[in-house]
């Protein structure tokens, strides 16, 4: 056989198989996805957002108490991550690259990759067994733990990427040095600081193995920010795990919600990310 | 701010010397510093939660078979066993899909093509992991079982690994629903070390003739092969402390069985289902100690990664977006 022929058959064959792979790779997102929504639906109603679970063999009920427990959480979490991770990331990118910036650097590139029940496991030790008992505190500094690394290393990306003629222009003009980095570099660099955050917040509103042992999970609603609380994750393990077909049927319904949740974010995030690209 | 504070101030990586700035500073270097100080305590405080066992057991922990907490007999292996063979089952399948993934995308697709292909990679990370728990539970475990591990048996049954009862619950499912979750981390990693390949390496093979795949083949990954394999490692690390996905597929059964279609245990799904019901103080330490060698591990995959991922990717400003 002619050789060129071979070669090119052997690139056809390659290109294909890149191809088939990138397909291949994108059928468990259109599966799960399917699947959640189409098994998850018929358990969405108003009540769902507004009721508490009914006991099993009743009819009805709804998860409000979750829902509203992971806004709390992921919401009391941002309080604690976002201006600690964005402060961080600023100083990694603006301050010059001593040992103590390479290896924060190094710290949060590490912390990204610590598996999540892990961090849970650390929260138990020196949050809930100091206070007595799970929180839905707890739960929230086990998410900011997570978010920390992820912001800290979005943020300094985006801040890198301003110009640095801004920066001069801004110190030409006698401005402090503090005051150019939080009015001038940080308002240039927000739309991506905000994606940053936005992905960040995305990945722990859907997390469940570091809220198992902190925020724990309640049938009821929770009587403040030192009680046990619920949230979507746990809730859908705890019925995915149970015998009972109605708390599957729910366990569904809170699926489809959580994923909406979060695709609403990422999904957001990314517009934003790229309405500011263009725009630039 | 004030002008009269800035002479006596010798430069420091503060800039000027002004009391604004420094406070800035220090501000800023006090949360920056908490990153470290957090992952240091981490280390720290596993290593105090599992000296119960560490001095019970020593190194023999992670080599006992057997699992026993109301006997207080803890031996990490089935664990172990269940976490690694999981994880390079992931692997096995995620790997040439990534890199498919990735080459596809930087190398081959067209233009338009590359912010839709690449956003819907993203929306596979973006998936929460229980939720990958559920419909791996109830859609991926019965179709194994009804077709996949059949089919399996059937033409490949002489291989160990195809023996045995099928359940759909099992090493096979744990592995493919980690396979699902690294390949986003591996395929994007990947695909930005294949970016920092300079450009002039692939004219100079296309000019020489190369086709398309002998041009990625012998000038592209050549170049990129460390941050390849740092791309595979991040996915190895993730999918070793991966938990509720696999806790809901793995079938959680501390065994060590050669087949893929047995269940098994991770490390990862023992700490979850066992922690919140464990009292007794060894039984606590010996979850604990797991979770630290977990943590360890992970710690030196990523720190191996990023420093095998820099080296490709290693100018950094300029080249990227």
């Amino acid at each position: 056989m002619d050789r060129w022929f071979f070669r090119r058959l052997v690139d056809r064959v390659v290109r294909a198989a890149c191809l088939v792979a990138t397909l291949v790779a994108l059928v468990p997102l259109f599966s799960v996805l399917g699947f959640i929504a189409v098994r998850g639906i018929g358990g969405i109603s108003l009540d769902f957002f507004r009721e508490l679970p009914r006991p099993v063999g009743e009819p009805g009920g709804g998860m409000a108490h979750a829902v509203w427990g992971s806004l709390e959480i992921v919401g009391m979490a941002c309080l604690f991550a976002v201006p600690a991770g964005v402060l961080a990331g600023v100083h990694l990118a603006e301050f010059s690259d001593t040992r103590f910036v390479r290896a924060v650097r190094f710290a949060a590139d590490v912390m990204a990759g610590v598996p999540s029940i892990v961090v849970g496991l650390f929260v138990y030790a020196v949050v809930v067994v100091p206070s007595g008992g799970f929180s839905a505190l707890a739960g929230s500094l086990a998410l900011a733990l997570l978010m920390l690394p992820t912001i800290a290393r979005s943020t300094e990306e985006l801040v890198r990427l301003v110009p640095e003629s801004l920066r001069e222009a801004a110190l030409g003009l006698g401005v402090p040095k503090w005051r150019a980095t939080l009015h001038v570099v940080l308002r240039t660099a927000l739309p991506g600081v905000v994606t940053g955050i936005m992905l960040a917040v995305a990945r722990a509103m859907g997390e469940t193995a570091p809220l198992l042992f902190t925020a724990f999970n309640n049938r009821d609603w929770s009587e403040g920010l030192r009680e046990p609380t619920a949230s979507l994750p746990v809730n859908i393990y705890t019925y995915a795990v149970s015998p009972y077909p109605e708390w599957h049927e729910q366990a569904w319904a809170a699926a489809l919600v959580l994923v909406t949740l979060v695709l609403c974010l990422s999904i957001g995030a990314r517009l934003l990310a790229g309405g500011s690209a263009r725009a630039r | 701010m004030t002008a009269g504070s800035r002479t006596a101030l010798p430069l420091s990586p503060a800039g000027d010397g002004n009391v604004g700035d420094r406070l800035f500073y220090g501000i800023s270097a006090a949360f920056a510093l908490l990153v470290v100080v957090s992952l240091i305590a981490m280390v720290a405080e596993m290593v105090v939660a599992s000296l119960p066992t560490l001095s019970t057991y020593g190194i023999g922990f992670a080599a006992g078979r057997v699992w026993d907490p109301l006997h207080e007999i803890f031996g990490a292996l089935p664990f172990v066993y269940g976490t690694v063979a999981s994880s390079l089952l992931a692997l096995v399948i995620a790997v040439p899909v990534s890199i498919g993934v990735a080459i596809y995308l930087s190398e081959l697709a067209p233009e338009w093509q590359h912010g839709p292909l690449g956003f819907l990679i993203e929306l596979l990370a973006a998936v929460p992991s229980i939720v990958y728990g559920i419909w791996g539970a109830f859609a991926l475990a019965p179709f194994l079982r009804s077709t996949v591990e059949p089919f399996l048996a059937s033409y490949l049954g002489f291989l160990p690994i195809f023996q045995g009862p099928q359940q759909g619950f099992g090493l096979l499912a744990g592995g493919i629903v980690l396979a699902i979750m690294i390949v986003p981390t591996i395929a994007s990693v990947s695909r930005e070390v294949l970016r920092a390949v300079p450009s002039s390496l692939r004219e100079g093979a296309l000019a020489l003739g190369a086709t398309r795949t002998e041009m990625v083949w012998l000038s592209v990954l050549p170049y990129a092969r460390s941050g390849l394999v740092g791309a595979t490692l991040l996915g190895l690390g993730r999918a070793l402390g991966e938990t509720m996905a696999v806790t809901l597929v793995i079938g959680n059964r501390a065994e060590i069985s050669g087949s893929l279609f047995a269940p098994s245990y991770t490390l990862a799904s023992v700490i979850a289902n066992e922690f919140t019901e464990a009292t007794a103080p060894l039984h606590l330490s010996a979850l604990a100690e797991m979770g630290l060698l977990l943590l360890a591990v992970t710690v030196v995959l990523n720190a191996l990664a990023r420093l095998l991922v820099a080296r490709v990717t290693n100018p950094p400003a300029g080249g990227r977006l």
